[in-house]
C-alpha cells in the first residue's frame, strides 16, 4: 500500500515535471502568460509529490515493511529508530530519492519567490530546474528505483552500513551536502534562463544568482566540515582528510562555486568577466553531477561495479547533455556575453581576483587530475592505480599558500587603481606580522618552508581582513560619535555583503592555519598496554589503560577500553575508545576517543585486544589545534550568512 | 609564487597588448599542465599482486605500491611488545614478505585479505606504512549461537554487568 503510494507519487511527479516543461515552452514561445503559471503550478504540486514520496519511504522504514526493496536492503528491527530514520540516505536508492526531494524544493523555492518578476527569466529557469528534476524522477522510476517489491517478504533486513550507524554526524553532514550539492542547480538554471531569454546581458541575474550560489556554497562549506569531522570521529586513524575520492567530489564545486562568488563581484562592479562567469556556473553544476556519478555510480572504488548497474550511464547522458546545451546556449549569445569593462591597473582588486580565479581554478583542475587518473588510467592502460595524497599535498599547498596571501591583499586594495603611497600604508603592518611569524617559527625550529610561509600569510590575512573592520568601526565613530559596538553592528548591517565576506575570509584563514598546525605539529604513540600499566606520549603527558569491558546492545556488541589521562602522574581526564562489532558485518567498526581543547586534541583509537581482557593496544595521537577547523567552518558559514542576508524586504 | 604587484605586463588593456597577455596565460596554463601531470605519473600507487610484483623486480623497489593477496598461514610472527609485524602475503603463485611497525587490525589473522600499502626494498621486504584487512560489505545472515573468535569473551560482557 505504503508501496503503491510512494512509487505513485513519483511518477506523477513524472509527468508533471514534463506537462510543465511543455507548458513553460509553449507559452514563452507563444506568449501565453496562463501557460507559464501553469508551469509555475506543475513546479508546486512536484514538491508536494515528492514530499509524500519522502514521508511513505521514511514511514515504511521506521515500520520495517521489508517488501519494499530499499527497506529490505538498510532497515532491521535492531536499529535504533534514529538510524533507521536517516537511513533514507544511507544508500543508493534512498539518497536519490531525497536528492529529488530537495531538488523540487529548491524549485519551488526559487519559483515562488520570484514568481512576479518581468520577463522570461524566471520560466526559462523554471524549465531548466524541471528537466533536472525529470532526470532524477526517472532516476527513481529506473536504475535507481527504491519502491520495487520484495517477495516473498523478508522478516527481518541487515540494517544500514555500520559506518553510518555510529555517528550523530551522519543526521548533519549528508543533508548539509545535499542542500549545497543540489542548491548548486539553482546558478545553473539561472543562467540556462537568462541565456534562454536573452537576459545575459544584463547584470539583474548575476545579483539575484550570486544569493543563490551563496547559499549553496555556505551548506556546502558546512557539510565539507561535517564530512572531515565525521572522518575524524569515526574512521579512527586520527585525519580528517585523505584526497578520497568522495571527498575530493564535494570539493571540486566547492572551488569553482568560491571563484564564482568573486568573479561575480568583478562583472557586478566593472562588467568584465561575464563569458567566464557563466562557464564557472556551469562548471559547477556538472562538477556536481559528475561528483554523484563517482560516488553513486561505485566507479571508482571499483570499475567492475560499472557492469552490475546501468545508473553509470544515465548520469553521463545527463551530463553531455548539460554539457552540448549549454555550450549551444553560450555560444549563441557570444554578444551578450563580451566584455564592458576592462583592467585599468595591475595593483587593484579586480586583478587579485583574477589571480584568485586562476589559482582556484588551477586548484579545481588538480583535483580533477587526480580523481579522474586513475579511471583514465584503468580504461586505456589497464592499470590498477590511485594517485597517493603526495600528489595532491605537492600541488596544492603552494596554491593555498598563494591564495591566502591573496585573502589579504584583495580587501586593502580599492577598486580600479592605487596609489603607492596607499600601498605603502596598507602592507607594513600585515608584512611586519608576517615577517615577524616566520621569525618565531625559525626560533621555535620550525624548517617546513611551506608550513612557514602558510602561518605568516594566515597571519598577514587576519590582519589585512580585520583591519577592515578597525577601519570602518573608526570611521563611523568620528562620523556619528557612536560606541564601538554600536558602530560596528551598524557597520556590518550597512555593507552585509562586504563585511561578511570578510568574516567568510577570517574562518578559511583559522581553517587553513588550524590543519597547516595539525598536520606539522602532530604526534602519535602506539603501544599495547595490560590493565594498570601506563604509556608515557608526550612531554608531562601519559596514558594509563584502566580496565577493559564489553557490552551487548540489540545490534551490535561493543568492546571498550577505559583510559586515563595523566598529566605529571595525575589523573586529568578518563577516555573510552570504542570496538563495536555489528551482526551484519564482520569488520569491527572503531569509536575512537577525543579530548578537546583549545590548544588541540588528545584521540585514543583502541586498535587491538586479547579477548580475555588482558591487553589492549592504543594509538594516542596528539592533534593539536584540530578543534579550530570546526569552529573555523562555523565562521564561513556565518560570513555567508551575513553576507547573503536581504538587505531589506524588496516590495514587487 | 606570482606576486599580482609585479604583473603588469599581462594584465594591460591597451588592444596590443592583449594577444601578449593571453599568450602568457596559455604558456602558464601549458606549464602548469605539465606539471601536474608530471606530479601524478611520480605519485601513481600501483596496486598489485605478490605475482605482479616480483616480476617487477626492480623496477618496483622503492615505488609506493598497494599490495593485496592473502597473510600465508603460520608465517605470523607479531611482537606485540615491539610493535613489530612480519608475514608473508600470497596470491598462490608467490609470496613476499611484509613487515611493518604497529598494531594489525583486529581482524586480522592467517588466511585472511589483505591489502597493505607501503614499498618493496631492494631487500626483497615489502615495508608497509598501513596495513588493511580487506572487508567485505556484503550482508550476511547471523547464525544462531555463532561464536565470533574476534569479539569479547561474555565473560567480560558479563562482568561488566550489561
Amino acid at each position: 500500500m505504503i508501496r503503491i503510494l510512494g512509487l505513485a507519487a513519483v511518477w506523477v511527479a513524472l509527468g508533471m515535471s514534463v506537462a510543465g516543461i511543455i507548458a513553460a515552452i509553449w507559452g514563452l514561445t507563444r506568449q501565453r502568460a496562463p501557460l507559464v503559471a501553469s508551469a509555475f503550478q506543475t513546479v508546486y504540486v512536484n514538491f508536494a509529490l515528492l514530499t509524500i514520496a519522502v514521508v511513505a519511504m521514511v514511514y515504511a522504514l521506521v515500520t520495517h515493511d521489508f517488501s519494499i526493496g530499499y527497506v529490505a536492503q538498510v532497515g532491521s528491527r535492531n536499529t535504533p529508530t534514529f538510524y533507521t530514520v536517516i537511513s533514507l540516505w544511507g544508500a543508493l536508492e534512498g539518497s536519490i530519492l531525497f536528492w529529488g526531494w530537495v531538488m523540487a524544493m529548491y524549485s519551488a523555492v526559487v519559483v515562488w519567490t520570484n514568481r512576479h518578476r518581468e520577463g522570461g527569466l524566471v520560466p526559462w529557469a523554471s524549465v531548466a530546474l524541471l528537466t533536472i528534476c525529470l532526470f532524477f524522477y526517472i532516476l527513481l522510476v529506473g536504475p535507481a528505483n527504491p519502491w520495487h517489491l520484495v517477495f516473498p517478504t523478508p522478516a527481518d533486513g541487515p540494517g544500514p552500513n555500520p559506518l553510518l550507524q555510529n555517528h550523530i554526524l551522519m543526521a548533519i553532514h549528508p543533508p548539509l551536502l545535499y542542500l549545497g550539492y543540489v542548491g548548486m542547480a539553482v546558478p545553473f538554471a539561472f543562467a540556462v534562463g537568462a541565456l534562454l531569454a536573452g537576459e545575459i546581458h544584463s547584470d539583474d541575474w548575476i545579483k539575484l544568482t550570486r544569493r543563490w550560489t551563496l547559499s549553496a556554497w555556505a551548506f556546502l562549506s558546512l557539510a565539507i566540515i561535517a564530512g572531515m569531522w565525521w572522518s575524524y570521529e569515526v574512521l579512527g586513524w586520527g585525519g580528517y582528510w585523505a584526497w578520497d575520492p568522495v571527498e575530493n567530489a564535494s570539493f571540486m564545486p566547492w572551488l569553482t562555486a568560491t571563484a564564482f562568488l568573486h568573479s561575480a563581484m568583478v562583472q557586478e562592479r566593472r562588467g568584465m568577466l561575464k563569458l567566464w562567469n557563466v562557464n564557472l556556473i556551469v562548471s559547477t553544476f556538472l562538477l556536481t553531477i559528475l561528483g554523484t556519478f563517482l560516488t553513486r555510480s561505485g566507479i571508482v572504488s571499483s570499475v567492475h561495479a560499472f557492469t552490475t548497474g546501468t545508473i553509470g550511464y544515465y548520469f553521463l547522458a545527463f551530463i553531455a547533455l548539460a554539457l552540448v546545451v549549454s555550450l549551444v546556449l553560450v555560444a549563441g549569445n557570444s554578444e551578450g556575453l563580451r566584455s564592458e569593462g576592462h583592467l585599468d591597473a595591475a595593483a587593484s582588486r579586480e586583478t587579485v581576483f583574477l589571480f584568485n580565479n586562476l589559482f582556484l581554478t588551477g586548484f579545481t583542475f588538480v583535483v580533477v587530475l587526480g580523481t579522474l587518473f586513475p579511471l583514465v588510467a584503468e580504461a586505456f592502460k589497464g592499470v590498477k592505480v590511485t594517485v597517493g595524497a603526495p600528489f595532491f599535498n605537492k600541488m596544492t599547498i603552494p596554491i593555498c599558500v598563494a591564495l591566502l596571501f591573496l585573502m589579504g591583499v584583495g580587501p586593502s586594495l580599492p577598486w580600479k587603481a592605487t596609489s603607492r603611497e596607499h600601498l605603502r600604508k596598507m602592507f607594513i603592518l600585515p608584512a611586519a606580522v608576517a615577517i615577524g611569524i616566520v621569525v618565531l617559527a625559525l626560533v621555535l625550529g620550525m624548517r617546513d618552508v611551506y608550513g612557514m610561509l602558510a602561518f605568516a600569510f594566515a597571519g598577514f590575512a587576519i590582519v589585512c581582513n580585520t583591519r577592515e573592520y578597525v577601519i570602518g568601526v573608526q570611521a563611523r565613530r568620528r562620523a556619528h560619535g557612536e560606541m564601538i559596538p554600536v558602530a560596528f553592528v551598524r557597520l556590518v548591517a550597512a555593507n552585509r555583503r562586504r563585511y561578511g565576506g570578510y568574516l567568510a575570509h577570517m574562518g578559511i584563514i583559522t581553517v587553513a592555519a588550524a590543519i597547516t598546525a595539525s598536520s606539522s605539529f602532530r604526534f602519535e604513540r602506539e603501544a599495547t598496554l595490560k590493565p594498570g600499566q601506563s604509556m608515557p606520549v608526550k612531554g608531562d603527558l601519559s596514558v594509563r589503560l584502566k580496565t577493559m569491558w564489553g557490552k551487548d546492545e540489540p545490534q551490535r556488541e561493543v568492546v571498550g577500553a577505559d583510559v586515563e589521562i595523566l598529566r605529571g602522574g595525575k589523573v586529568v581526564g578518563l577516555l573510552d575508545p570504542r570496538m563495536n562489532f555489528y551482526r551484519s558485518q564482520d569488520q569491527p567498526v572503531p569509536t575512537p576517543a577525543v579530548r578537546s581543547r583549545p590548544t588541540g586534541d588528545v584521540y585514543i583509537n583502541l586498535m587491538a585486544y586479547t579477548p580475555d581482557g588482558q591487553s589492549a593496544t592504543l594509538r594516542v595521537i596528539i592533534e593539536p589545534f584540530v578543534p579550530w577547523i570546526w569552529f573555523g567552518g562555523l565562521v564561513v558559514a556565518l560570513g555567508a550568512v551575513v553576507s547573503a542576508w536581504p538587505a531589506r524586504r524588496r516590495t514587487v | 609564487m606570482t606576486d599580482p604587484m609585479n604583473s603588469e605586463s599581462s594584465y594591460r588593456p591597451s588592444p596590443s597588448r592583449k594577444p601578449m597577455a593571453i599568450a602568457a596565460i596559455a604558456v602558464l596554463v601549458v606549464a602548469f599542465g605539465y606539471l601536474a601531470y608530471g606530479g601524478v605519473e611520480e605519485n601513481l600507487v600501483y596496486f598489485l599482486t605478490p605475482n605482479e610484483l616480483v616480476a617487477k623486480g626492480a623496477k618496483a623497489v622503492d615505488r609506493p605500491v598497494r599490495l593485496g593477496g592473502q597473510v600465508v598461514p603460520g608465517s605470523v610472527q607479531w611482537n606485540a611488545d615491539a610493535l613489530d609485524l612480519r608475514f608473508r602475503v600470497t596470491d598462490g603463485s608467490r609470496e613476499v614478505v611484509v613487515h611493518s611497525s604497529g598494531a594489525p587490525p583486529q581482524m586480522f589473522r592467517a588466511g585472511i585479505g589483505v591489502v597493505v600499502e607501503g614499498k618493496y626494498t631492494r631487500a626483497g621486504v615489502f615495508e608497509s606504512h598501513s596495513l588493511m584487512v580487506k572487508h567485505s560489505n556484503e550482508y550476511r545472515a547471523p547464525v544462531a549461537g555463532e561464536n565470533h573468535p574476534d569479539r569479547l569473551d561474555k565473560t567480560l560482557i558479563r562482568s561488566s554487568g550489561a
